[in-house]
């Protein structure tokens, strides 16, 4: 606690914990305006106090800094600290939370307006924000699952945040249960880590790794398997569950049953990105596990290209930038196997914007078409929601990477970045997110033309009810859009090619994998770049993809249906989500009914209330109604087993 | 020849089987209960006769004289609770009186 800033990183920290507190606590006494004052207060503080953070540490290149809170548990020699660090990548990821957050607080303010969890909705978003400021913070692992498991709680709470929503309900018990299954590989590295490295902290672990590198461990008989892959390997299953990477990516899409403004603040811009920055936080562990790098690389092409795929058929708008999300978190694991840590936080960062603009504004379509979220009923909608509409389209050619929107250059470093990887599977990974360059702008233009051009199919006791949003909705969705303008195209050069980076030594990448220096000698500037898109294979696929939206949803679509029929087998496999929820359902769902219905039926029904309960019923029973014969009621029987007794006796004290 | 203690002791003994043989055997009347009773007490009065005579101790006859008192007021007893009984139930047929079948 000696140095200031740890002691300002505590205050940022523990500001949102504050506003829940008190909107948990007494939100129902103070009423709803002072509930959204004292927590959008209390947030726009924290987001203020980090910006003077940004400085000091960005631009002043101030050192990394650790301080400790206090201990909380000593374990023989281990010893578990509440201790915060803050360097780069923390300050970077604690300005872009609080953004993201302030954003979202006001904008809430909007959307729950008439909501009667008004209180409640905002003392989860503010515990939501401590936590992750918790996870961004932690200088251990230890705090770092506090952090993990707290947003996952509160994403919980918020996807069932309407719990009279029996979807809802199964929405939330999605998420915790596939989340729990990363987190069992999560806390089983952490494990590993205590085993082999005798503590917890990031930094004394990291000075450790040339130690253990060379260490192994005997999984099974004969089969020895390098620690640091091991413990890379169950990180990344963590890492896998929270960021939805196949084949875990399953709960994301049934989070969309919350509230909007959770659907932008953790189903896209923070939470889901908290698996991609705990990957480049350990990048000094993941460096010596090139095999580990290899399997990111193909899980993360393959969530990438392939959950693309499936936002082309979805028809719930909320849904369609829910698998678009999917898919970018694919672009940025593979940014991560690539070992281009700093690519992949710097799409996390524009990509956080952007995805949160674009949640935002379909947020603020779905109020104006009162809660009705399916692009079938809406259309035309431009003229009615001007605002919303410009938001959208900046949003979506962000995410389409178009220069010189903030998408293209952070998605542009990815796919180059893969290109030059030489690790196996990077090929593949290439390929996967050449095409799915082709495939964003086809989703996310097929959503906007759906939503905002054609025909209008408004339903007709909603037409003339549609009208633009409120200004607390428009103010979040403008101060969006301005950074996934211009974000992009300020910080590619100091983020991606400078030395030192903007995230300077937070990351660690071997001379061997490091593409980003290959790629630094022939970067030419960030305008330069934008304005050779059009050398570049990448645009003309995105540009191609535009196009092709347009075609088929806007000027002629029939041939949708065309291509529809022509191709039945395909558009089933797409809107059956190639079958992993089909899947999880008949092995893991059914799979545990049945086999709970087998231990009923064998262990409770026959073992402990056949045998245990009514078996020893039953024979005490038997041995009543059997001994009872010896009860004849005649006086000679009783007195010949005297007799004999008597006899018995007698030749027992004869013999005996 | 002369009678030795043996033959009073098989003849008790005899007297002690028939006894208890009408006890359990006998499934008629309690009367005949009641009669194999005394036997059995007659062949206990046989042992302590023939002990006291070879043994010249004259306090097992004295015995026999108290048993013989018992016997009588138990003979007197169970006859009149089987009166009783009889009015009762209406027999005295062992094999009908088995209340105490469990």
């Amino acid at each position: 606690m000696d140095q200031p800033l740890i002691l300002l990183a505590t205050i940022i920290m523990l500001l949102p914990l504050l506003g829940a507190i008190t909107a948990g606590l007494f939100g129902h006494r103070i009423g709803r305006n002072a509930t959204h004052c004292i927590t959008v207060s209390l947030v726009a503080m924290a987001f203020v106090l980090s910006m003077y953070l940004v400085k000091v540490m960005l631009l002043d290149a101030h050192p990394a800094i650790e301080g400790t809170l206090y201990t909380w548990a000593t374990a023989g020699s281990v010893q578990f600290d509440v201790a915060l660090l803050l360097d780069r990548l923390s300050t970077v990821m604690l300005f872009v939370v609080l953004f993201i957050s302030l954003a979202v607080h006001i904008y809430t303010i909007g959307y729950m307006a008439d909501d009667p969890g008004y209180q409640r909705f905002f003392s989860y978003v503010s515990l939501f924000t401590f936590a992750m400021l918790v996870l961004v913070l932690a200088n251990n692992f230890l705090l770092l699952f506090f952090g993990w498991e707290g947003v996952g709680l509160v994403s919980y709470l918020l996807i069932g945040f309407w719990f009279n929503k029996e979807s809802a309900n199964q929405g939330s018990l999605k998420a915790f249960l596939v989340n729990r299954v990363g987190d069992i590989g999560f806390l089983l590295a952490i494990a590993a880590v205590l085993m082999f490295f005798g503590t917890l902290n990031y930094h004394a672990v990291f000075t450790q790794v040339p130690q253990v590198v060379s260490r192994s461990l005997a999984l099974f008989p004969n089969y020895d398997v390098p620690v640091i892959a091991l413990i890379c390997f169950l990180l990344f299953i963590g890492a896998m569950g929270k960021s939805a990477q196949v084949p875990l990516h399953v709960w994301l899409p049934e989070s969309m049953e919350g509230p909007t403004p959770i659907s932008a603040l953790i189903h896209a811009a923070t939470m889901v990105t908290a698996g991609i920055y705990m990957v480049a936080r350990m990048s000094p562990l993941f460096e010596y596990a090139p095999a580990v790098l290899s399997m990111i690389l193909v899980i993360g092409g393959t969530t990438a290209f392939f959950l693309g795929l499936v936002a082309l058929v979805q028809f719930d708008i909320k849904r369609v930038i829910a698998y678009s999300t999917i898919s970018q978190l694919g672009y940025m694991a593979v940014a991560l196997g690539a070992s281009a840590y700093d690519a992949a936080i710097f799409h996390l960062m524009t990509h956080a914007f952007f995805k949160a603009l674009l949640f935002l504004s379909a947020g603020s379509v779905i109020i104006a078409m009162h809660h009705e979220q399916d692009m079938r009923k809406m259309g035309g909608l431009a003229v009615h929601l001007p605002v919303t509409y410009l938001t959208f389209v900046i949003g979506g050619l962000a995410l389409s990477a178009i220069p010189p929107f903030s998408g293209f250059f952070s998605k542009d470093a990815i796919i180059d970045a893969v290109h030059l990887s030489t690790l196996p599977g990077a090929h593949y990974a290439y390929y996967c997110v050449l095409f799915g360059a082709f495939i964003t702008p086809l989703y996310t233009f097929r959503a906007l033309f759906l939503t905002f051009h054609t025909r209008s199919r408004v339903e007709a006791k909603l037409r003339g009810h549609i009208h633009e949003s409120p200004w607390v909705i428009l103010i979040p969705l403008v101060a969006l859009a301005i950074p996934s303008v211009f974000m992009g195209q300020m910080l590619i050069g100091p983020m991606l090619f400078a030395q030192p980076s903007l995230l300077g030594d937070s990351v660690f990448v071997l001379p061997e994998h490091n593409v980003l220096a290959q790629m630094a000698r022939s970067y030419v500037g960030a305008s330069k770049m934008a304005l050779d898109a059009g050398m570049h294979l990448t645009f003309w696929f995105a540009m191609a993809g535009i196009v092709m939206a347009w075609m088929f949803i806007a000027a002629h679509p029939q041939w949708t249906e065309v291509l529809k029929r022509r191709f039945h087998w395909v558009y089933a496999l797409l809107v059956r989500k190639f079958g992993f929820d089909d899947f999880n359902h008949t092995v893991f769902v059914k799979g545990t009914v049945e086999l709970g219905d087998v231990c009923y039926e064998v262990s409770d029904v026959k073992l402990i209330d056949g045998v245990c309960v009514n078996g020893s019923g039953q024979a005490i029973g038997w041995l009543a109604r059997t001994v009872r014969y010896v009860q004849t009621g005649y006086l000679y029987h009783y007195a010949l087993s005297m007799v004999i007794g008597v006899l018995v006796f007698l030749l027992w004290f004869i013999w005996g | 020849m002369t009678i030795s203690l043996t033959e009073f002791l098989m003849l008790a003994a005899i007297l002690f089987g028939l006894g208890m043989a009408g006890i359990i055997i006998n499934r008629k009347n309690i009367i005949v209960l009641l009669m194999s009773i005394e036997l059995i007490l007659l062949a206990v009065n046989t042992n302590f006769v023939a002990f006291s005579y070879f043994l010249g101790n004259v306090v097992g006859q004295v015995f026999v004289f108290f048993v013989l008192t018992v016997a009588a007021a138990e003979a007197a007893i169970g006859l009149a609770i089987l009166v009783v009984l009889y009015r009762r139930r209406g027999t005295i047929e062992v094999e009908q009186l088995d209340t105490l079948k469990g």
